[in-house]
This record gives C-alpha cells, structure tokens and sequence, in this order.
C-alpha cells in the first residue's frame, strides 16, 4: 500500500492508504475528522467539500494519494482559538441550517465563493451554491448567510 | 413580554455549534471497538423468481466474516406494517397484507430488493466479496405502472392476483352525486401526483452491538423515532422483548418521514451482531437510498368539482388510484386514506365530499409517508380543482374562495369527512397574502413582464393540513397498530438546572432550543440551565417521535404539563418551607410566593431542599423533584393559510422563474418565530421541488428507477428557488394547553398548488402535469396555440 502524507488542519499526517482510498474516507476513516459528510455517490451533493490548498474540492472526487504534499483544511480546522469563522457565524446567525449534515460542505462551499467572488450579487451567490444540495433551508437563510460573511471575511 | 429566550424569541440554535464545526454526532460518524462493516447485495431486477444463491466463492474472499441470506433467518419475523385498514363502512375490498421478508425469500418485488448481507472488516472486502456472490435469478414481467396495476398481467404477490392492495371510500357517494345532478357547472380534472424520493441529505445508516453479559442490544439508526423502532423491531421481527433492546437514533440529518419507517437493515444487523459476535455498521449509498428508502406520493387522481351558478361549492368527489410499491411500508396504507381524503374539504363548506381510493401494489419501492404525507396530495386536488373552476366560471379566484370558506365564527367545523375544525381565520390571512403580493398590482406587473416578452402569472393555494398527529383512539380506530401520545420528563437536578427528557426527536427541527425556551418561559430557570435529551430510549421513559407536526403540539404539551406538575409539587414543598398552606403559594417567574406577603422562595431552592430533604415535608411527599406526562390529544390541530407564488414564464423556452412568494401560515401560537419561517421555507422548497423538478421514474417495462441517482432525479438547488416572504396569522389551537398547530409541513402542503396554479396562469393552459419541466411547459404552451 501506498503511503500518502499531507497537511490537514495545519497537522501533518502521514499513513498507508489502499490505492482506491478516497480523500473524504481518508479524512472521515483514517482521521476520524468525521465533520466532512458523505450525502451522495455521484459527486453532486458537496457534504464533503474540503480546502485543498485554498480551493474548495469536493472530496469524494479525489483519491487520498492525489492529496500527496497538499494542504487540506475542513470544517474542523476553521474556528481559531474557540472563535467561529466569520461565514460560520452568519450561518448561525440567519438560521442558515437545520439538519446539520449539508453544512460542513456548504459552509467550505461559501467560503470559497466569497473569496473569489468578493462582490457577487444573490444570483451569483444561488449559481454559485449550485455544487451544494441542502433539504432542510430551502437556501434562503443560507443566502443570507453568504451576505452576511460578504461583509465580516 | 417574551424575554430574549423565551415564548416568542428568536433565539439561536444551541444545536449549531456542533453542526458548524464538525462536531455533529451522525450515526456513520461512530466508530466501535472491534466493528466489522455490513453490505448489502440488492435486486438489479425488478421483479424475479430467486432459484438458487451461491455464496461459496464470495465466503472465501479476503476479510470476509460472515454471508447472510433468508436461508439463514429462519424463524425470525418480517418487516410489519403498522396499519390495517379496518372500518367497514370505508372498506369495499379489504386490505392484502403479504409477508414482507427481511432478506427476499425465493422472489425479488424491486431493484433495491435485499438478497444477501456481507459482513467483512472494511467495506470495501464486503463490496468485493458481494460481487462474487451468484444468484440465479428467474426474471419475470415487472408491474411498474401506477395507472395499470390492476389489470397488469403479472402479480407482486400471489395473495393479491389482480395488484389491489385494498379498495377503500370515505364520505356519502349519494349525496355527493345528488350534488352534481344540481351543479350549474362542474370542474373535472385528471392527473397525475408525482412520485417523489425524500433525499434526506443524510444516507440512512445503522450500526447494531451486542453486549453477551447483559444480552443487550444497542441499535444506533438514523430514525425519526427509536421507541417506534424498538417496538416494530423486537415485537414483530426479532422477538426480542423491549427491555434487552436499545435504540438510540443521535444526530439525524433530515428525515421529511422518510426515517419514520422501521427498515430491513436496522433488524438484520441487530440481529447479525449477536451471530458474528462483533459490533456491525452499515450505511447506505446515496443510489442505494433511492432504490431503498421509501418514497412518496404517487397517485393517479380523477377529481371533480360541483358549484352552483353564483359559485357555492356544491360537492366535491375524486378517484384516486394509489401506488404502495412492492410492500406495505410501517404506515403505507394509512397515508392515501385517512391522511389524504379526510382533507378533502380543505377550507371550504363543501357540503358533501366522496372519495374512492384503489390501492396497488407494483414492483417499485414501498411508498409511505414523505412531508406532509398525503395532505399534499389532498391539497393539490382541492386547490387546482377550485382555481380551475374560477377560470371556468370567470370569477376571480380569490373571490370564489373567499366565498366558499369556512367563516372564523363557524368552529368548531365539522366537515362531511370525519375531521372537526378546531379553529382557524381564513379570512384573515388571505387578507394579509393579498397585502403582501400586492393583488391589486399584478396586472401592471403582468403588463410590465409581457413587454419583457414574458408570460407573468399569479396562483394561490389555500391549504389545511391535519397534524399534531394524534388522538390515539382515533390513530386506533381507523387502524393503526400504535397509539401517538407523547411523553415529557422536567428533571430538576439538586442545584437547579433541568434536564428535560422528550419523546419526540429532532433531526433538524431545533427542539434542543425551543422546548428550551418552553421550559425557561414556563418554571423561570434560566434558558441555559435547561438541556434537552432525545433519541435514546435508555435515556427517555417513552416516545412516538417526530413526525406529522407533531413535535411542538403534542410533545410539547406533553412537557408543558410535566411543568404543571413539577408546579403543583414545588407549591407543596414551598408552603413547607415557608410554614404556609400550599392554598395561598402562587408561583411566577420562578418564584414561590405567599400572596400578599413579600415571603418567597426560588423554584432553585425549591429543587434543592426536594433533593436535600432535611426540612421537607416527609409526610406527604417523597422526596425528589422529576415529573413525567404522557399527552394525548383531544383532537388533530389545522393548521392553514395563504400561499400566493408569481412566475414568469420564457415562451421560448418554457423555463420558469419563480419572481415572488408570499406564505401567510396559521401555526397557532410559536415558540421561536426563526426556527418556523426555516422550516415554512425548507417546506416550500420541496413543495416547489415537486411541482417544478422532482419526478421518480419508472421504466414501465424493466421496472429500473430511471432517476435513481443526483445526475437524473432533479434535487431543487439555490439557482431554483427564490426569496421567500413569510408572515403569520394566528388563532390559537383551541383543545391544547400551548396554543400550538404545528409547522413542519405546511410549506410542502402549500406549494404544489399554488406554484402550478402560477405556471397555468401564466401559459393560459390548465392541464399540465408535475413536476412542470420546461419541457413540459413548452409543449403546453403550443398545445394551446
């Protein structure tokens, strides 16, 4: 078995993967960083949607080797020293969730569209959302949310 | 006055924190000492003798720790259906109940069927190990039509020749058609009730252990409901008595009814665990929660209206042929019957109302109880049928409503279909959805769309549902298996912060904070000294879970008058205290006091002196402070209310975009106005999802679900939906202690209806089927031309 080594949450982590290994059952098995989720097997739902060196990555798209060398941050690695990250916050904020299990994704999700598309209007922000399937919000408060942390990131 | 948490707050999720930092506790997020990983190997045939299975080869595979086939479940149980359909004068055929094995026995009814389970230490050895197991299948024709079941060739069961699982009527076919011999004009329409797969975003999964020196159980599952659970599970299938049994369904990621139900795999892996002597996970793949979970609605519907010439309605009568799927899921039959055509009258004075239901059986996924679970499909029949009739007649819709309505003097209301009207104002939120929409303006605003080259329409739904399900003699009754009373614990502990223990569960409904409020307003503890537990039935006395708005009405009732104890018991232990006659202790805001002195003691010193008894009123009471209420309901609570939607429609394409959408809702009395407008807009986007985007399709001849993954079932994203304005309206609940209706299926109910009511009136067609692709639009549009 391949040994795969990479950087998540700022640690660095270094294991035996089997070849097939995804990223998000590397995270999710071998680290137990069990806040990246598993909503579908067809790479539409974007519950497992981590950082790879900056940009937003659906997990499930990935073998953990082709992760080698990266940075991987996850909904874990967010909050600093117990403070929420601002778009975490604006999802509390405005009710942004519900079940919880769209979340993690969502919330990596909207970070990255705010970063690179710092002034988006609501359409953008709903086309941009589009990666990600929440049930529970019909994404108006997630909307909101994504607004909100326009103005706190 | 609310306080910041209290009755009427927008107070913020506790529950958030978790889930926003990766903290949620989901039940594939457990790992157990020692677990092997289960899989499943299912049906890629519809319908299909089973004339051997070979597992050698598969049992030779690396990791593999045990096969499991029906060979080997000898004397357990099937998966039971927990309602029969059982007053006579409903019944004009009775209903079929077939075995429903845990693993097929010798027949596959659907893709996604059970055949085998492979336990192995990863999954990814159970998956490969599965491959290699040979069934030798015989394939028959399958049955996938909902329409032509009944005269299909072949039959899901041999118990039920010709596909009819019952025949079932309601309301007084006489006089209904008396009706229609005197209307002046008679709305008829045909259609079909789309068939829907909830897609919670969480997979269901489970995870079973079993403790040898206690013979004990523990089963983690993703349930909407574990004492349901533990009852179907080990009164019907196991044969294991409820004491041995643990069910604890923890961090749950959406349920929308489809976690209600008990499941095959929650059986066989508690009972596989004790076999192999290891604990067991199991979770499903998303394509395996589409040929596995159950789905929702799908019915054919002939309905007809009858209306006198100024537009009084005179009768209303519908034929509905409803699809069970291949087995009858935990409340399968109870959903197209008493939960569909008891709401028939919808708010209106229909004075008489006939309805026939043929249930079929078919070789597609058992069909059962999704949001709003066959109020929907009430909702929509009543609410096309009357805005139709307007556009016939020529009477504006809202005006031939509001002259139909039940008038807010008339409750309580008995409608001619069982179901009493407790209290509503219709009058008052359609005022407050015409004020919000601005009715007045919408032709300016269709004028200013058409000169954009875009067909503008308007629609309204005004919905009632049935819920804070329910009175236990009337769940009885018409034939289900199981009361729906609900139970509540106020734990004080000796420094006075409270643990509250409910039987309802919360997968997204927020129940850790507003029954945290509830307590807090009620017994004056600060909101943060109060904790909620669910979903663990070694941890809550009893529960039915949550399901059909149920939550708030009934559980939290249930809590409410746990408080009322917990009252009535600290005013004895306080008039001790206080060398007073409990006659003259009033309590408030936390406060015992003597009346008309300035003598008092806190309710904290209250809880500490029934947990310190040093001075305590030994005599007449023992010691402790914890009190637990079962509720039962008097009655169902109706909530009801306006929906308006606007739509443009792109005549070129056929494309929809949803402009506006005013929902005007009756909850009754709420506790966090926050939490109810999430859950009126999740409601709405599902609703939205069914009329615009969502179909499940069968291929009529192989019986494959054709959009059984991501990539072809249309799941509603943020680009589809729009802003929702939401406001509220209230007549209190008039039979329960809170006031409260219930919320979580009002927008699921509502927005059929009034979206398609829209996209007709926009394209000036009125037959056009959900879900309204712009395909189909395009088509209706030029149909018309």
């Amino acid at each position: 078995m391949p040994t795969v080594s990479m950087t998540v949450n700022g640690k660095a982590v270094s294991h035996e993967v089997e070849e097939r290994t995804l990223l998000v059952q590397y995270l999710r098995e071998t680290l137990r960083l069990t806040g990246t989720h598993v909503g579908c097997d067809t790479s539409q739902c974007g519950a497992c949607v981590v950082h790879v060196d900056g940009d937003s990555m659906k997990s499930c798209t990935m073998l953990a080797v082709q992760a080698e060398g990266c940075d991987i941050t996850t909904i874990e690695g967010l909050a600093k020293d117990g403070q929420l990250h601002p778009m975490q916050q604006a999802f509390m904020d405005n009710h942004g969730l519900q079940c919880g299990f769209c979340t993690p994704g969502m919330v990596m999700s909207a970070i990255d569209l705010v970063k690179k598309n710092p002034g988006a209007d609501e359409a953008k922000i709903r086309a941009e959302l589009e990666g990600n399937i929440c049930r529970c919000t019909g994404y108006h408060n997630i909307v909101k949310a994504v607004q909100q942390a326009q103005k706190t990131m | 006055m609310a306080s910041e948490t209290g009755l009427g707050a927008r107070v913020p999720r506790r529950e958030d924190l978790r889930f926003l930092t990766g903290k949620g506790n989901y039940v594939d997020d457990l790992n157990r000492p020692g677990q092997a990983h289960a899989y499943i190997l299912r049906s890629p045939h519809a319908h299909a003798t089973i004339n051997a299975i070979n597992t050698d080869a598969a049992a030779g595979k690396p990791g593999v720790v045990a096969i499991f086939t029906s060979a080997d479940l000898e004397g357990l149980g099937g998966i039971p259906c927990g309602f029969g359909i059982k007053i006579e004068e409903h019944i004009k055929r009775p209903q079929i109940t077939p075995p429903h094995p845990i693993l097929a026995a010798g027949k596959v009814r659907h893709v996604g069927d059970p055949v085998a389970m492979v336990v192995a230490e990863t999954l990814a050895q159970a998956k490969d190990a599965a491959e290699a197991i040979d069934v030798d299948y015989g394939e028959l024709p399958a049955v996938a039509s909902t329409a032509k079941a009944a005269s299909a060739s072949s039959a899901v069961h041999d118990e039920a020749p010709d596909n009819v699982c019952f025949h079932w009527q309601i309301g007084d076919e006489a006089a209904t058609n008396d009706a229609f011999s005197k209307a002046a004009h008679v709305t008829t329409l045909e259609f079909v009730n789309n068939r829907l797969v909830p897609n919670a975003m969480e997979p269901r999964a489970a995870c079973a252990e079993y403790e040898p020196a206690t013979d004990q159980y523990t089963l983690y599952t993703t349930s909407q409901n574990p004492h349901v659970i533990r009852l179907l599970m080990g009164a019907f299938v196991l044969a294991l008595p409820e004491h041995k049994i643990r069910v604890v369904a923890p961090d749950v990621g959406g349920g929308f009814g489809s976690k209600i139900f008990h499941y095959a795999e929650e059986a066989l892996l508690t009972w596989a665990c004790k076999q192999v002597g290891r604990p067991i996970r199991w979770a499903a793949e998303r394509s395996e929660s589409f040929i596995t979970d159950a789905h929702g609605r799908d019915h054919v519907v002939k309905a007809e209206l009858a209306l006198d010439a100024e537009g009084n309605f005179l009768g209303l009568r519908a034929n509905t042929v409803a699809n069970l799927g291949a087995y009858l899921s935990t409340f399968g039959p109870m959903v197209p019957t008493y939960l569909y055509a008891l709401l028939f009258a919808g708010q209106y004075k229909t004075p008489a109302i006939y309805g026939d239901v043929l249930a079929v059986f078919t070789n597609t996924v058992p069909v059962d109880a999704y949001r709003g679970a066959g109020r929907p499909e009430a909702c929509y029949l009543v609410e096309r049928l009357v805005e139709v009739a307007a556009r016939e007649m020529k009477i504006d819709p809202v005006e031939l409503r509001r002259k139909n309505y039940i008038q807010p003097d008339e409750f309580p209301y008995q409608t001619p279909v069982i179901v009493n009207y407790d209290s509503g104002n219709y009058q008052a939120s359609t005022d407050r959805a015409l004020e919000m929409i601005d009715y007045a303006g919408f032709a300016a605003r269709r004028s200013a769309s058409e000169a954009k080259g875009k067909k503008r329409g308007i629609g309204f739904c005004s919905y009632i549902e049935a819920c804070g399900v329910a009175p236990s003699a009337v769940a009885g009754a018409i034939g289900a298996g199981a009361g729906l009373f609900e139970a509540g614990t106020i734990r004080f502990n000796p420094t006075g912060s409270i643990t509250v223990l409910t039987g309802t569960h919360s997968h997204g409904q927020g129940h850790e904070t507003t029954f945290a409020q509830l307590v807090s307003d009620k017994l004056g503890v600060p909101y943060d000294q109060i904790d909620i537990v669910h979903g663990d039935t070694a941890r809550i006395p009893f529960g039915m879970g949550t399901y059909g708005s149920r939550s708030a009405a009934v559980g939290g009732v249930a809590i409410d008058k746990a408080m009322d104890k917990i009252i009535a018991k600290g005013r004895r232990i306080a008039a001790h205290l206080m060398e007073a006659s409990a006659d003259d202790v009033e309590f408030k805001q936390g406060v015992f006091n003597v009346a008309g002195t300035d003598k008092q003691v806190t309710i904290g010193e209250v809880a500490f002196a029934a947990y310190v008894p040093h001075n305590y009123p030994h005599e007449e009471l023992e010691p402790g402070l914890e009190e637990t209420a079962y509720y039962d309901p008097a009655n169902f609570t109706f909530p009801a209310g306006m929906h308006i939607a606007e739509v443009e429609v792109d005549p070129d394409t056929g494309m929809v975009k949803i402009v506006d959408w005013v929902a005007v809702d009756d909850f009754g009395n709420v506790i966090n106005p926050m939490i109810v407008e999430g859950q009126v807009h999740g409601g709405i986007a599902q609703g939205v999802g069914q009329a615009m985007l969502e179909g499940a399709v069968y291929d009529e001849n192989s019986g494959q679900l054709v959009t059984g993954s991501y990539m072809d079932y249309c799941m509603p994203r943020a680009d589809d939906l729009p802003n929702y304005r939401v406001d509220a309206t209230t007549t209190a609940c008039a039979h329960n202690s809170l006031g409260i209706k219930g919320c979580g299926e009002a927008g699921a109910i509502a927005a059929p209806g009034a979206l398609m009511n829209a996209i007709t009136d926009a394209i000036g067609v009125n037959d056009l089927e959900m879900p309204a692709t712009p395909e189909r639009v395009w088509r209706a549009m030029n149909r018309a031309a």
